[in-house]
């Protein structure tokens, strides 16, 4: 049996650590928070780019925008993974690289992935999958400067015909207790961020009614140069930000669990330590006891 | 009578309310919008965006964006962008010297290219951080 001095320092180590879990959840939690208002803050400047994108294509006899065009059928894919730079959230990274992996299957043809997060891009290196870049560093709460780079480079891929559609592997943020991995199409932009997606989801005959013609300027394909690759910077921003929201959610449930565990390691521990400490004051009781019973039949017999 | 105006940034809401007038950065020049301008879409460049109410004047900088102007509303879709009064002064100096001194050591092209930027950037956003402070001393200097 361990000495009581043992068992004092273990469940002080074990406290350190529940104190040290128990921190990192709050943090985490906090961080959650500040992602999910940084997605709601995304959702109206979206709402007017799509407006606008919309009304700018269906200006008659303009061509639709590359941007916009479905390519049928898809020979080759691109599936940017958002994965999480700092381990200790569970099965996060694990799961969201599993749904992007799984969807590849299904496609069935040639699908090449760009990592975002190093823990994603640890995994899919194991995996010997076709990488063709990987992001990393990305503050806990990124902004858009932070993602404008990854957007560039679906673009480029896709406009240059290396892929013939663009998709996003992340973690879509349900509740503080759940998290699901999903993987929605980037390129040919679909505006999957809005409420009435399903209105939206195609651009023809979306014209508003009750709006007179505009005066474009420069012209509408201009415009629609500078509008459509924003939008898309866009799209993988709120991707970005959903996805910093989930990691942080299993962060915390993780820390979570830790610190439960932890809390019933230390329950434990000092059911131990009182056995102990009774074991040693028994032992000492009966010592005394004994001495004192042996003291006494030396002097009856003596 | 005025008209609504809408400043977004992909970031955050700027700006929304009841205007009388705007002066926006155009791509193709400045666009000066009164109520019952018939609608436009334009391409802006970076520029100060100004707005009047009453006699009051609002005051954004912008890095290039967007503008539609709707029957009743005028929405403005800025890249970046911020309001005047946030504008850290100091820092905008600060960048300017910087890109100046980048500048002075004749660096590579694309690099001067950069710097040129981060200078028009700085001195836009040092210009409009003075007229600000101009126009309301009561305030700066109580």
């Amino acid at each position: 049996m361990e000495t009581l001095r043992e068992i004092r320092r273990r469940i002080r180590s074990v406290q350190n650590l529940a104190q040290m879990t128990r921190a990192m959840e709050a943090i985490s939690a906090s961080k959650v928070q500040k992602a999910q208002a940084a997605v709601l803050a995304t959702r109206y400047y979206a709402h007017r780019a799509w407006e606008v994108i919309v009304n700018l294509s269906t200006v008659r006899g303009i061509p639709l925008h590359p941007l916009l065009t479905i390519r049928e059928p898809v020979r080759s894919a691109l599936i940017i993974v958002f994965s999480s730079d700092r381990g200790l959230c569970g099965a996060y990274n694990h799961n969201v690289v599993r749904a992007a992996t799984d969807y590849a299957r299904l496609l069935g043809v040639p699908v090449r992935y760009v990592a975002v997060g190093k823990r994603g891009r640890n995994i899919l290196w194991r995996l010997r999958a076709p990488l063709i870049a990987h992001f990393s560093g990305l503050p806990a709460v990124p902004r858009l400067p932070d993602v404008t780079a990854i957007a560039r480079l679906a673009m480029d891929e896709f406009l240059s015909g290396q892929v013939d559609a663009v998709f996003l592997a992340y973690t879509d943020f349900i509740n503080l207790l759940r998290q699901r991995p999903v993987v929605k199409r980037l390129l040919p932009l679909r505006p999957t961020c809005l409420e009435d997606q399903v209105v939206c989801e195609y651009v023809v005959d979306m014209r508003p009614a009750g709006v007179a013609d505009y005066i474009y300027e420069p012209s509408p394909e201009a415009l629609l140069d500078v509008v459509l690759p924003r939008f898309t910077e866009l799209q993988v921003y709120q991707t970005a930000l959903e996805a910093a929201a989930s990691e942080h959610a299993a962060r915390r449930a993780a820390m979570r669990n830790a610190t439960d565990n932890a809390e019933e390691l230390i329950r434990d521990l000092t059911i131990i330590r009182n056995k102990a400490r009774q074991h040693a004051i028994t032992k000492e009781l009966l010592d005394i006891a004994g001495g004192a019973e042996a003291l006494r039949q030396l002097q009856e017999t003596g | 009578m005025g008209f609504r105006l809408e400043v977004v940034t992909p970031e955050r809401q700027l700006f929304s309310g009841e205007v009388d007038s705007v002066l926006a950065p155009g791509a193709e020049g400045q666009l000066g919008i009164l109520p019952h301008h018939a609608p436009l879409m334009s391409t802006l460049t970076m520029g100060e965006l100004l707005a009047r109410r009453g006699e009051e004047e609002l005051s954004f900088v912008i890095y290039g964006g967007f503008i539609q102007v709707l029957p009743d509303r005028v929405i403005v879709l800025a890249d970046v962008g911020e309001r005047a009064d946030e504008v850290d002064a100091e820092q905008a100096e600060r960048a300017r010297q910087e890109a100046e001194e980048l500048l002075k050591k004749e660096p590579p092209p694309e690099l001067r290219a950069e710097a040129m930027m981060a200078l028009r950037k700085a001195q836009l956003r040092l210009r409009v951080t003075h007229r600000h402070r101009l126009r309301r001393p009561t305030e700066e200097n109580p």
